[in-house]
C-alpha cells in the first residue's frame, strides 16, 4: 500500500493561502492547516471590541478557510517568540513596522519544526513571485526557504512553475504540470481560480494579514518603544494601541480615551493596571492613563477626559479619578477647549 | 468521562479557541470542556474550530457578559 503523503498549509484566512492548499488537495495529498497568532492580526479584534461593528457578522477568516477546504485547522499562540521578530528584524521592515520577510522567514521555520514533530512531508504556502514588494520577490522566496530550514520541502503551489522543483515534485508526490505559474500582483488569475474552485465570498486584505502593514497602528508602536526607551511590548499594549483615541500631551504619559460603549467596555479590564478616569457628572468616556503622572498632569488628563464628555460646553465637570491600588478622588474641571488641544497631541 | 474547565474570559479572539484546543489535546473521545468566555466572537469561532476538527459544541450559554461554551470531545480528537 503507497503511503498517504501529508502536507501542511499555511493559512492566513485570505484567497491566496487558501487556494494553494486547494491545489495540492486536488492530487491527492493530505492537507491541514496552520495559523500563527501574533497578536498583530487583525482577526476580529476590533469587531470584537467596537459596538458597530458587532453588528456584522464576524468570522475567523482562517477558520472559514479550513471550512470551506474541509481541513483541520492547528492555530498556534506565536504571541512571545515573535516578539524577537518584531523588535529586530535582520531583514528590516517594509513601508510600515511590518517586518514580512523576517515574519515569513519565522512562520515556515515554525510550520518545518511543526511537520517535523507529527510526520508531514511538505508546507505549503500561498505565496506568489511578485505579488508583495518584500517577502515575495523572486530574490525573497529562497531566503525564506533557506532560512526557514524547510528548504525543498516548502512548496508554493500557486508560482511553482516559476521556481526551481521543490521535493513534492521530485518525489512525484506533486504533478508540476497541474501546479501554477501566477506572478506579479495581479489578482486576476487567483480569481479565476476561486471560481473554478467555486469559492465564493472570500478575504482579500489590502495591506497585509497584520496591523503592523497599518501606517497609524506602527506610528502608535514606535511612539510606545521611544516614550518607553525600549524596544519591548507585551500583549496587552498591542492590544491597547487597537483601541480608542491615543493622546500623548506630555511625554511621560498619554491617554487612551474609548471612543464609544463596546471600547468603554473593553477598557474597564485595565482599570485595575491603570490610572483612570471617568465622567461621573456627565455621560462619557473611560480614560486610561499610560506611564507617570503628577498633580498637574492628573488635573490635565481630567480636563481632557471632560473635553470627550457630554459636557464639553459645561462650566465645570466632574471626574473620578482611580488608581489601580484603588484609591479614589473627585476632580470638579473645566472642560479643555479643543483649540488648546494641539494636533501633535493625537498620536 | 473526565471534565475540565477552561478559563478564557477577558481573552480575545482567537485566543479563547487556541485555549479550548490546547485543553482539548489532553482529553480522551466523549470527554467535555467547559469554555468560559467573555468575547462575543466565540459563539462563532469556538463552534467553526469544532466542526473542522469533528468536536460537538452540546451548549453555549449566555449570561450577561459570560458565555459558557461546553464541547464534546469528538472520536478523531
Ligand atoms: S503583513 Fe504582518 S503577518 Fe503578514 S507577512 Fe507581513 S508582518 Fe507577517
Amino acid at each position: 500500500m503507497t503511503r498517504q503523503i501529508k502536507a501542511v498549509a499555511l493559512i492566513s484566512g485570505g484567497l491566496d493561502s487558501l487556494l494553494a492548499a486547494r491545489v495540492v488537495m486536488e492530487q491527492g495529498v493530505h492537507v491541514e492547516g496552520i495559523n500563527f497568532y501574533t497578536g498583530f492580526c487583525v482577526e476580529g479584534h476590533t469587531h470584537a471590541i467596537r459596538k458597530k461593528d458587532r453588528d456584522r457578522p464576524k468570522r475567523n477568516n482562517a477558520l472559514w478557510s479550513a471550512e470551506q477546504l474541509g481541513i483541520k485547522l492547528h492555530i498556534v499562540d506565536i504571541i512571545d517568540e515573535y516578539k524577537d521578530v518584531v523588535i529586530n528584524p535582520k531583514h528590516g521592515y517594509g513601508s510600515n513596522l511590518n517586518p514580512c520577510l523576517d515574519c515569513k522567514i519565522f512562520m515556515v521555520n515554525k510550520a518545518r519544526e511543526w511537520i517535523e514533530a507529527n510526520g508531514f512531508d511538505f508546507i505549503i504556502t500561498g505565496e506568489v513571485v511578485g505579488q508583495r514588494p518584500m517577502s515575495q520577490r523572486k530574490d525573497t522566496l529562497p531566503v525564506i526557504a533557506r532560512d526557514s530550514g524547510a528548504g525543498e520541502r516548502l512548496v508554493r503551489p500557486l508560482c511553482a512553475q516559476n521556481l526551481p522543483a521543490t521535493l513534492a515534485e521530485t518525489e512525484g508526490w506533486l504533478d508540476r504540470e497541474k501546479l501554477y505559474g501566477f506572478n506579479g500582483r495581479s489578482r486576476k488569475p487567483q480569481i479565476a481560480l476561486a471560481r473554478q474552485f467555486g469559492f465564493e465570498d472570500f478575504a482579500q486584505p489590502a495591506g497585509g494579514c497584520c496591523f503592523l502593514t497599518d501606517k497609524q497602528y506602527s506610528v502608535k508602536l514606535a511612539d510606545l518603544w521611544s516614550t518607553r526607551g525600549t524596544r519591548e511590548y507585551d500583549l496587552d499594549d498591542i492590544m491597547l494601541l487597537k483601541v480608542g483615541r491615543h493622546l500623548r500631551p506630555r511625554p511621560h504619559f498619554k491617554l487612551i480615551v474609548g471612543r464609544e460603549e463596546g471600547e468603554n467596555r473593553f477598557l474597564e479590564g485595565y482599570r485595575k493596571r491603570f490610572i483612570n478616569i471617568i465622567p461621573t457628572s456627565h455621560s462619557g468616556p473611560l480614560v486610561l492613563l499610560d506611564g507617570e503622572a503628577g498633580v498637574d498632569d492628573i488635573e490635565l488628563a481630567a480636563r481632557l477626559t471632560a473635553r470627550f464628555s457630554q459636557g464639553r460646553d459645561a462650566q465645570q465637570v466632574t471626574v473620578s479619578v482611580n488608581r489601580p491600588e484603588g484609591e479614589t478622588e473627585s476632580l470638579e474641571v473645566v472642560p479643555i477647549p479643543s483649540e488648546e488641544i494641539p494636533e501633535a497631541w493625537y498620536v | 468521562m473526565s471534565s475540565v474547565t477552561v478559563d478564557a474570559r477577558n481573552l480575545l479572539c482567537p485566543m479563547p479557541v487556541i485555549r479550548t484546543q490546547d485543553a482539548l489535546a489532553g482529553l480522551q473521545a466523549g470527554d467535555v470542556a467547559v469554555v468560559l468566555c467573555t468575547d462575543p466572537g466565540v459563539v462563532h469561532d469556538i463552534p467553526a474550530w469544532c466542526r473542522v476538527h469533528g468536536h460537538e459544541v452540546s451548549n453555549i450559554d449566555q449570561q450577561d457578559d459570560l458565555i459558557t461554551v461546553t464541547v464534546r470531545v469528538g472520536n478523531s480528537a
